[in-house]
């Protein structure tokens, strides 16, 4: 069952993360942002679900994608702990997502020719969304790490707030020797690269992590997860089996 | 797209398919913009394969249930089949859909989607009211996912830019 559990582990980042981006909804400092913020969070939702869906095939208990979503607790959700981290300032959330699309986009870059057909699909797709939401966090990470002083001491603080829990990304896990799935160690090099070439215009120099912060593979999580969990879930729990 | 056969019957299912617009961007068909893929009658069935623009576009739902409902409305016992792989780009969008997506206002897009610009490059989008090259991109996202919002500095008019993937 490791492919089982790397899909799932996937699956996670992508519906945490994009559950995060959405609470941006209606409180993002400017109408293009509004649009933005909403339009990545759908991208995320949507690779979540198609991967929740092929995770609920591999298992063949009869679960849904649904199922997978709304009915397992805080210990089960297998997500980077990146991907949970609270939205912050306008800063954090976008350091965020450049550190995560900077790791996905190579990452399905390197699906792209698995032998696995869904993975083969997702990553097709994905690969261009990874893209764009690396431009577009990319431009205001540099936007604000080179802007004002106010500016850029959030774009620091940012950094320091999250890089520590960057290394968990190219932690193999669970996809140790999973063939459909590309090596996340492998993907390294790729993403150090895409975050210099940003950091470089942004003023930003990549730290040094003494202590860094893992344990969401595990079901190891920070307090804020199960806040989330309990926000997006509270419907469907409330109202089992109801679809609409 | 592709159509496996050409019975007068599978003929028949695949124009009332084709004939479906997109619900977001309605002077373009299904056909048009590629996520049709094919039509087959198998069993008595008339099969639609039907691939999704964006991993999150809430619009495929929709797209699904207006060929079945066409189809059915021809007179089909109809199935509709999501194919993910190889995943939609828009390089599938015909010439013609393009000409329409023009006409229509919105800038059809630009670069081949395996441009090596698409990472950190810049491309060069034309107003679809005066040709211009003189555009400016106003937001990376517009009211699609599939859409950006740009400007033309010559003419003036604000447009939507269908973004190439
Ligand atoms: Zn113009």
């Amino acid at each position: 069952m490791a492919l089982f559990d790397a899909v799932l582990e996937l699956a996670d980042d992508h519906l945490v993360l994009g559950h995060r981006l959405s609470e941006w909804c209606g409180h993002a400092p400017m109408l293009e942002e509004d649009l933005a913020l909403p339009n990545m969070a759908l991208d995320l939702i949507g690779t979540a679900r198609t991967l929740y869906d092929y995770a609920a095939t591999l298992e063949g208990q009869g679960r849904t994608e649904d199922d997978m979503a709304y009915l397992r607790g805080e210990r089960e959700y297998r997500n980077l702990l990146l991907c949970e981290r609270p939205n912050e300032d306008f800063a954090q959330t976008m350091l965020r997502q450049l550190y995560f699309a900077a790791f996905m986009h190579p990452y399905w870059q390197a699906a792209a020719d698995s032998a696995d057909e869904v993975i083969r699909g997702v990553a097709g797709k994905a690969v261009k969304e990874m893209a764009y939401h690396i431009r577009h966090a990319g431009e205001w990470v540099i936007r604000l790490g080179d802007g004002t002083e106010e500016s850029a001491r959030r774009m620091t603080d940012a950094v320091e707030a999250l890089h520590i829990y960057t290394g968990e990304l190219f932690e193999e896990g669970s996809a140790e020797g999973v063939d459909a799935l590309p090596s996340r160690a492998a993907v390294k090099p790729a993403w150090e690269a895409i975050i210099d070439h940003i950091f470089g215009q942004a003023l930003l120099s990549r730290p040094v992590v003494q202590y860094p912060q893992t344990g969401g593979r595990r079901g190891l999580h920070g307090e804020s997860l199960g806040h989330l969990l309990a926000e997006m879930q509270s419907v469907h729990r409330a109202h089992p089996g109801a679809t609409w | 797209m592709v159509i496996t056969a050409i019975s007068p019957e599978a003929r028949r299912a695949w124009e009332a398919a084709a004939a479906v617009p997109d619900p977001e961007v309605p002077c373009v068909t299904v056909a048009d913009l590629g996520i049709l893929r094919d039509v087959a009658i198998v069993d008595g069935v008339a099969v639609a394969k039907v691939t999704p623009t964006y991993s999150g576009c809430p619009a495929t739902l929709a797209i699904e249930m207006a060929i079945e409902a066409a189809l059915l409305g021809a007179g089909f016992v109809a199935r509709i089949e999501r194919v993910l792989s190889p995943a939609w780009t828009t390089d599938w969008i015909s010439a013609e859909g393009r000409e329409k997506l023009r006409a229509y206002g919105i800038a059809p897009p630009e670069e081949t989607s395996g441009s090596k610009l698409a990472l950190f490059g810049e491309v060069t989008v034309h107003c679809p009211r005066c040709n211009s090259t003189a555009t400016e991109r106003i937001s990376e996202f517009g009211s699609t996912a599939c859409k950006a919002q740009y400007r033309c500095t010559a003419c003036f008019e604000p447009f939507d830019y269908f973004k190439c993937i």
